[in-house]
């Protein structure tokens, strides 16, 4: 396994989980730094939170390892683990105010009850709670149970915090306002945060690196620049952001960058690494897509302008490709709008698009890997 | 009177005949039973229109009193072990996965599908000096003389624990039902042992549900008397069995009248409560 900079405080090594023959988490493998704020990003259904509730213990993978601060937790229970959750219904205890929700872990430890007096109006304060010790949760709105929630965890000073969609059931503004406090809180304290999310903005803005995940794999983790301006799969470049993605395959390697065709023209893309006739993803984001009347050295794509909608400070501008596709490009508000209609010459900044093997490419790599691991015959499969 | 009739036809034809029931089967026989309860008995075990309030003032006699406290020490005891009985009953049943969940309640309905009468019968097949039990027990060599258990209070309560079983177990198995899954992970999340997690979690919130269950439980068993007659033997006599000998073979219809209405409003005071709590729950 490659090392990796930053202490690891936990490490997913080849996970497996199945629900009733369903696999939910396949092969998982992600380490964890210490003190960073990991999201987790994916459609609903794709084993984000499922990978959670392995960590945090409610769910026990049918295979592969969890490592918490080095050691394996296999078998061990909740409450077992340094680690505390954030629950997206907030699950608070019905049945107990403000102050006795977020004093329950200290009292399951025996802390002495002047300690938990202080510590409990310490996280008060820092929820911006103050007063409401006496609440009952059913006095209270949704952001402010969130916040009981975030204190209630907080206050037992976890190596890890999980938060499973925890802004998930609040309306936008508030969302927006306590992901700012969230991400300070984060920041303040130095706690790791894994934060599951489908919210791809919320992503972007929050962590310091996503995980993106589909149908169970791990698709990619990185910086949320590195995941929206070098999407490794199609899967990413296409739910993180908006995407043009064009299919195409490799028609001629020269020395220092590759000729791609598409059914509806052809590039020239300053890349290495590919072989003559493989198949490729081109992927330009719509405010890297340009549009000119002339046409440009290395690109010979032609489309028509189809539709300008207007989005407050852009413009979206819908180029039909001959083979129908349509693809979008942004530009600014005040530029001046090519007229519906106009045929146009479509081309990108060296640099602006990424470049990815198609996923019946991917897919059979992962074949091919994976037969070799299980020291099968090595037998074309396709 | 006719556009009176036909303006309100809707209501004539929907609530009039449940009224008519209740008026001529509950009303009318309750009124009565009340009425009596101010009558004098006679000699001939009818009654004389002769104002009285000695019904009640008999109440108070040491015997009766000690009737009481027999009657509802008996249902306390029977309640008690119902719930204990009852509690991990139905918190299996509300756990059992889905498939299963409706046979496993079906199961536990399966005995009210006999008459309780029979079902109660049949502990005396069992539980006879020469029943099957004793057969059993001589037969593995375990005891030489067979055991007095029926005729016993340990008997009665037997029985009575047997027969309200159900009434504890599906008001519980409702509550443990409705609880929130992710309060019991928050709790074990929270680092609370499975202990604590039921102590401070599950049962602070099913208290409604046990609640309900001892309430469905204690005011029916304050009024069965078929159990002690047929299991106890009558030796020890609690209110249900007093009150029907008070009709049936005491004839002392205004004295089983007045006993009546203290077992209704004993009942209508834990349903009160009952309501009270129920209430309570809903708002929480």
């Amino acid at each position: 396994m490659e090392k990796r900079e930053g202490q690891g405080i936990i490490r997913l090594t080849e996970v497996d989980k199945s629900f009733d023959d369903e696999k939910v988490v396949k092969k998982l493998n992600l380490d964890v730094r210490e003190g960073e704020f990991l999201t987790m990003l994916g459609p609903s259904g794709c084993g984000k939170t499922t990978t959670l509730r392995m960590i945090a213990g409610f769910e026990q993978p049918d295979s592969g390892e969890i490592l918490l601060e080095g050691r394996n937790v296999a078998g061990k229970k909740p409450n077992e683990r340094n680690v505390n959750t954030v629950f997206q219904n907030y699950a608070l205890f019905p049945h107990m105010n403000v102050f006795d929700n977020i004093a329950f872990g200290l009292v399951e430890k025996k802390v002495k009850k002047d300690e938990i007096r202080t510590r409990v109006q310490e996280m008060i304060k820092l929820v911006k709670l103050d007063g409401m010790e006496k609440r009952m949760p059913s006095q209270m709105s949704g952001g402010q149970k969130q916040r009981v929630g975030i204190a209630r965890a907080l206050v037992n000073r976890p190596k890890v915090l999980l938060l499973d969609e925890p802004l998930g059931a609040l309306d936008l503004k508030l969302r927006k306002q306590m992901q700012g406090e969230l991400k300070h809180l984060q920041r303040r304290l130095g706690i790791t945060f894994i934060y599951v999310t489908h919210d791809q903005e919320e992503a972007l803005t929050m962590s310091d690196r996503i995980a993106v995940m589909n149908n169970g794999i791990l698709e990619q983790v990185g910086t949320p620049e590195e995941v929206y301006n070098h999407p490794e799969t199609k899967f990413v470049a296409d739910f993180i952001g908006e995407s043009n993605i064009l299919e195409g395959y490799v028609e001629h390697v020269y020395e220092d960058a590759i000729g791609v065709t598409m059914e509806s023209g052809k590039a020239r893309i300053p890349e290495t690494g590919y072989n003559s006739e493989e198949m490729v993803y081109l992927c330009v984001r719509p405010e890297n897509l340009k549009i000119d009347a002339r046409s440009h050295e290395g690109f010979s794509l032609r489309g028509q302008v189809r539709e300008h909608i207007f989005i407050g400070s852009i413009n979206k501008t819908m180029i039909e490709l001959p083979n129908g596709q349509m693809l979008k490009a942004e530009t600014p508000a005040e530029d001046e709008l090519v007229p519906v209609g106009t045929v146009v010459n479509i081309y990108w900044n060296p640099g602006k698009v990424v470049v990815m093997r198609t996923k019946e490419e991917m897919i059979y790599n992962i074949i091919e890997r994976s037969v070799q691991i299980e020291g099968m015959p090595n037998e074309p499969i396709f | 009177m006719n556009r009176f009739f036909k303006k309100h036809l809707g209501v004539f034809v929907t609530v009039g005949p449940t009224v008519l029931w209740l008026g001529i089967f509950l009303l009318i026989p309750l009124a009565y039973v009340i009425l009596m309860t101010v009558l004098t008995k006679n000699a001939y075990g009818g009654m004389d229109f002769i104002f009285t309030l000695e019904n009640y003032r008999n109440l108070f006699a040491n015997e009766y009193l000690k009737v009481f406290g027999d009657s509802i020490w008996l249902s306390l005891q029977t309640t008690v072990i119902c719930l204990v009985v009852g509690y991990p009953f139905a918190y299996i049943l509300a756990n059992a996965p889905k498939r299963w969940k409706g046979f496993l309640v079906m199961l536990l309905m399966l005995p009210f599908w006999t008459n309780s009468l029979i079902r109660t019968y049949g502990w005396n097949t069992l539980l006879r000096t020469e029943g099957i039990l004793n057969h059993f027990l001589q037969g593995v060599g375990l005891i030489d003389q067979p055991l007095e258990m029926l005729y016993t209070d340990g008997a009665v309560l037997l029985g009575m624990v047997y027969a309200l079983l159900p009434f504890t177990v599906l008001p519980l198995y409702t509550s443990i039902e409705k609880l929130d899954k992710s309060l019991l992970e928050a709790g074990s999340d929270l680092g609370a042992s499975r202990v604590h997690v039921f102590t401070r979690i599950i049962f602070p919130l099913t208290m409604p549900g046990i609640f309900a269950g001892s309430i469905q439980t204690f005011i029916p068993s304050l009024g069965f008397f078929f159990i002690s007659d047929m299991m106890g033997g009558a030796k020890t006599m609690y209110i249900g069995n007093l009150i029907k000998n008070q009709f049936l073979s005491a004839r002392n219809w205004p004295f089983g009248a007045a006993l009546s209405i203290v077992l209704i409003v004993i009942t209508l005071i834990l349903m009160k409560l009952y309501t009270r709590v129920g209430s309570l729950e809903d708002m929480a």
